[in-house]
């Protein structure tokens, strides 16, 4: 049974391996374009494993921007993992090497295809989902970087239109309460709100805050 | 090698090690610090909500975001193809695929 979990996990978030593959190259190709080496490239997909962060970080250093304004792009980007992670704490089991390892597996795509529809987090979701993810973006990496611009611009197939539709769909059957409705449209004018004023990353984070109107006095 | 390209290697290298460091530990502080302990009753109710705000976000600003504005291109036609493949109760795949499609089909002629 449990297997089965990995195996559901790998399958929901297939079609979106697919544009992991291309943006990964897509990454790749950027990468290089702004002074990374083919290593340096792959190195930061397998270690960093956040796509729009490796983007800002690349480009950046790519324009001659500065160590300084990548890496506050870059934490900015991915500050959104600090509730995401803690948010699915409760069903990472198993030693501190295994807690570790697997929360890397941790991106938007894996935690939104792991929360079934009873509202819990599966950690077996996670796990499906993130090793399909995680070697479609350092192999499309690899790609980008050694093909270069060889390659079909993934925005020409409509492939930066796959994420929100995953999204969407991943967010419909969680609107299951007026609370959970309320908290989405909060989360999503506070994001449209922030988009044209505010460093990339911050809109995201800070529509995480719409969850606070389901606090209850301890 | 010059001293401009040394410099530009030896910085990339710093963003690299800062930027993976920092994510794995966002990535890890959750799992790591409180993995497998049940969160505080009273914070469930905010964490149950935590899915909705931030897929709702991640809608907006993949579907709009741009350099730090506000842009209207194809991607909306992909979106509103993903809806009416929800409304008619499509898989998973297929929304995602008629929104990739119907993207391309739009910039292919525009």
């Amino acid at each position: 049974m449990s297997r089965a979990r990995y195996r559901d996990g790998a399958r929901k978030v297939a079609p979106i391996g697919v544009a992991a593959l291309a943006f990964g190259a897509s990454y790749g190709v950027l990468a290089q374009t702004s002074g990374f080496g083919s290593v340096e490239a792959i190195v930061m997909s397998a270690t960093t494993f956040a796509g729009s962060a490796q983007f800002a970080a690349a480009s950046i250093l790519g324009a001659g921007g500065g160590v300084v304004s990548a890496i506050v792009a870059a934490t900015l980007l991915n500050a959104r993992y600090a509730p995401i992670s803690v948010s699915m704490a409760p069903v990472f089991t198993g030693g501190l090497v295994r807690r570790l390892l697997e929360s890397q597996l941790i991106v938007d795509e894996s935690w939104a295809v792991s929360r079934r529809a009873d509202g819990a987090f599966d950690r077996r979701l996670l796990v499906g989902a993130g090793l399909v993810l995680y070697p479609c973006w350092i192999t499309g990496t690899a790609v980008g970087a050694i093909a270069g611009d060889a390659l079909a611009d993934p925005e020409d197939l409509g492939l930066d239109a796959a994420f929100p539709a995953l999204f969407l769909a991943l967010l419909v059957p969680q609107v299951r309460s007026r609370q959970a409705l309320a908290a989405a449209v909060l989360g999503g004018v506070i994001a449209l709100v922030l988009l044209p004023i505010t460093p990339a990353g911050v809109p995201i984070v800070a529509a995480a805050a719409a969850c606070l109107i389901g606090w209850r006095k301890p | 090698m010059s001293d401009r390209l040394e410099k530009a290697v030896s910085e990339t290298w710093i963003v690299i090690v800062a930027v993976g460091v920092m994510t794995i530990a966002l990535k890890a502080v959750g799992p790591v610090l409180l993995g497998g302990k049940p969160l505080p009753q009273h914070l469930t109710g905010i964490v149950d909500l935590l899915a909705p705000a931030l897929l709702a976000a991640l809608v907006v600003t993949q579907v709009l975001g741009g350099d730090e504005e506000i842009v209207l291109d194809e991607r909306l036609v992909g979106l509103g193809a993903a809806v009416v493949a929800l409304l008619l109760r499509a898989p998973l795949l297929v929304v995602v695929i008629a929104a990739a499609a119907s993207t391309a089909v739009v910039r292919l002629f525009t």
